[in-house]
């Protein structure tokens, strides 16, 4: 984060020394040359399945024959627009969304937080929100499958000691979404939470100090000093959280299969049912084409809030 | 200038290296990767081999490779084993399509039509098939005749999976339920499977039987379809451009599967297949009803289990929801009849092991395994051999068989029934919707 360096540096100075380097003579070959694997890599696997994947939206192609097939014109789009299945899946995708990012962003902001200030020990905090992270998530699908299973698993023994009848944590489909970001939530937030912790680690510790000897408390330094120094870091974290979000498959494709009765399938694993299962890569890749648009809006927001904030600096 | 010339021959260097190491990767054409990069084929007389068994039936199928290198020691075998599935079907598709498709592949029998149409099998014509001493009437009538198109083979059954009833032989003594000889009475009619139920839960204290019903939209279709084709009914028709539901027969059938869970909860309405599993392991439930692969399962739990067919609850023609593993020599056009010959050669011999294959609790295909006093005796495996003459298969549809959205669209809406989430009214209303868009759609094959 380089919060702290901009401001006496005008960006319209840095700019034109960076952009001399560029132009010097000779160092544009070698350059690209260096770039060479990534470009081509990018290239091959990214830049040209994805132009692929537009033009095959445009046909009605088969998975198990040759060739694009016959022309589709926009009738793929036209079909998904009137289908009530990817409107559902869509809607599961957003909700899911909806659902895990304030936890994700607010939890991950006040572990930091508390993982900064512990004096003893503080490896073992930073560890341990960060463990689950490194998991697979086929086995962190797994493992929770278990805790939810109805009549054996932890959870539901848990609450039936406790005296309340046992949810269908996966079986109800009011709650399943409910269990699939509980979750997430415990898997991923060592991701946003270390994204913090460095955050906080460029806040100089003079200007609380400075808020002390004026009189400010714990609470009034965390609103008036954490949070606006972080504002640049939360940002990130959002739009990546939600980006990561909408990209769920794993969790619903392992613990749910999109179930019960399609009331988690969201909308990537909708695009897996139609395009492998059903061999209709052509429909399978006007959703994902329509899919990779609401991404593509979300990442822009993200440019321009970041423009926004440099400026404001 | 002369800094030019060392960097270049540097380079030179470099580019001639990584050539070598190149023409050397692609040299090695026996190697599948060194194949497909070279875009040749693997060295003739090879055969290769993929199929999409794991757990039990992944090592029993190794047994009967490696049967197979022991006696042709001549022949090199590359086994593949993917994961079940869409993974494996795509692969085997795209590999057919792009021209390098393995000597012989698994297939199950619903998901070999769907490749047939898509023109990717090689018919397996008569006079080819005499020659490795295979004839139709060698094989179970109902798994050869299914697999049949057009009244051309492409497919030779290597198996009968059908769902059974797995009872703990423990509780069911306990419970009355078993006859002298320590088997499962037969239970006819659906108050006889209710009672049964029953009296299993009074000795469990928690359930009579489970089945996975969570994320396990195939059992719950593979039980529905059981009864209900025991009603006399189907689903679809002309090559699933027809939806044909029954109404009146899908409506009994699902009041009856709602009785067992949501009313007396004889059956947990919210599990999932592992779930169902470990809880009639765990002695939770008398009864557990699943294809007979698990039996592996609970001889590795070393609990006392027996296998029985699953009842006639209906009261009709005797009918059980079955697959079959085939195998299929995928379409290719270089085909010699050396290599179509080697192939056919290792069909057979994978046959001749059936009895091995039939240990995983799989009803053989090939009669003289099927006849055969050893199987017979292997219990409780031979307990429901009469299944593979009952067989109902999925009905053929591009979007039907195994693992399919066909399966996923029927077994959800079951399971919502099961678990007290939809009437059965609602229910039948959610099948028919989905399967018409289905049913409307151009088939992509």
């Amino acid at each position: 984060m380089t919060t702290l360096t901009a401001p006496d540096r005008p960006a319209e100075q840095v700019a034109p020394a960076l952009r001399d380097a560029d132009v010097q003579p000779g160092h544009g070959r070698p350059a690209l040359l260096m770039m060479a694997p990534f470009l081509v890599l990018y290239l091959l696997f990214i830049i040209g399945p994805t132009l692929y994947m537009v033009l095959m939206s445009l046909f009605d192609t088969s998975l198990v024959k040759e060739g694009l097939g016959s022309w589709a014109g926009l009738g793929n789009y036209a079909e998904a627009f009137g289908d009530p299945a990817f409107w559902e899946s869509m809607w599961h995708t957003i909700w899911f969304t909806i659902l895990t990012t304030p936890p994700l962003v607010v939890l991950a902001f006040v572990l930091a937080l508390l993982a900064d200030r512990v004096r003893r020990g503080r490896w073992f905090f930073r560890l341990a929100f960060f463990l689950p992270y490194v998991l697979p998530s086929a086995v962190v699908a797994l493992i929770w499958m278990w805790i939810y299973t109805p009549e054996l698993g932890l959870l539901g023994r848990f609450v039936t000691a406790l005296g309340f009848t046992e949810p269908g944590w996966l079986g109800d489909p009011d709650v399943a979404m409910w269990s699939l970001a509980l979750t997430t939530v415990w898997w991923t937030l060592g991701f946003n939470f270390v994204l913090y912790l460095a955050g906080l680690q460029d806040i100089p510790r003079e200007l609380y100090e400075a808020a002390a000897i004026d009189g400010a408390g714990p609470i009034a330094q965390i609103r008036r000093i954490t949070v606006p120094m972080l504002a640049r870091t939360t940002s990130l974290v959002v739009v990546l959280q939600v980006i990561a979000s909408l990209k769920v498959f794993d969790q619903m494709y392992i613990m749910t299969s999109g179930g019960p009765n399609f009331s988690t399938r969201p909308v990537l694993e909708y695009v897996y049912d139609v395009g492998f299962t059903d061999f209709r890569v052509g429909y399978a890749s006007a959703v994902s084409t329509l899919f990779f648009l609401v991404v593509l809006a979300v990442s822009a927001v993200w440019v321009l809030l970041t423009r926004r904030q440099e400026q404001g600096l | 200038m002369q800094t030019d010339h060392r960097v270049l021959s540097r380079r030179s260097l470099l580019s001639a290296v990584l050539a070598g190491a190149g023409a050397a990767t692609l040299a090695g054409c026996s190697t599948p990767v060194g194949a497909g990069l070279a875009n040749t084929p693997l060295d003739p007389g090879t055969v290769e081999y993929w199929d999409l068994f794991g757990g039990g039936d992944g090592l029993r199928m190794q047994q009967m490779v490696a049967g197979y290198r022991a006696a042709n020691p001549g022949i090199p075998v590359q086994a593949v084993t993917l994961a079940w599935g869409n993974p494996y079907y795509t692969k085997l598709s795209l590999a057919t399509v792009g021209a390098k498709p393995p000597n012989v592949a698994v297939s199950h029998l619903t998901r070999m039509q769907t490749m047939q149409q898509a023109g990717l099998l090689q018919e397996l014509r008569p006079e080819d098939l005499a020659r490795h001493g295979m004839a139709a009437e060698m094989f179970n009538r109902r798994a050869w005749e299914a697999g049949l198109i057009d009244g051309r083979a492409y497919a030779i059954p290597i198996d009968t999976h059908p769902m059974v009833l797995f009872y703990n032989t423990d509780i069911c003594d306990e419970a009355g339920l078993l006859d002298d000889a320590g088997a499962l009475k037969v239970l006819e009619g659906p108050d006889a499977l209710t009672d049964a139920f029953t009296k299993a839960q009074q000795v469990t204290g928690q359930f009579g039987a489970t089945h996975g019903i969570n994320a396990d939209p195939a059992s719950c279709w593979r039980i529905f379809h059981t009864m209900y084709a025991q009603l006399g009914g189907q689903v679809i028709a002309d090559e699933g451009t027809r939806v044909v539901l029954d109404d009146a027969k899908a409506q009994q059938v699902l009041e009856y599967l709602r009785t067992l869970t949501v009313e007396r909860k004889l059956m947990p309405g919210a599990i999932d297949y592992q779930g169902a599993i470990a809880l009639f392991a765990a002695g939770g439930s008398g009864f557990h009803i699943n294809g007979e692969w698990e039996i592996s399962t609970f001889q590795t739990a070393k609990m006392p289990f027996g296998m029985a067919l699953l009842p006639n609850v209906f009261g009709g023609t005797y009918a059980v929801h079955a697959d079959s593993h085939t195998l299929v020599l995928p379409r290719r056009d270089d085909q010699t009849r050396e290599q179509l010959d080697l192939s056919l050669g290792f069909i057979r011999a994978l046959l001749d092991q059936s009895m091995t294959w039939a240990e995983g609790g799989h009803v053989p295909s090939w009669m003289p395994v099927a006849d055969s006093d050893a199987y017979r005796k292997l219990t409780p495996q031979s307990n429901y051999a009469a299944a593979a003459d009952a067989a109902v298969y999925d009905e053929p549809a591009w979007y039907s068989g195994s693992g399919s959205n066909f399966e996923n669209v029927m077994g959800s809406a079951v399971g919502a029934v099961e678990s007290g989430q939809l009437t059965p009214q609602a229910a039948i209303a959610q099948i028919r919707s989905q399967l018409t868009a289905l049913a409307a759609l151009p088939s992509p094959v």
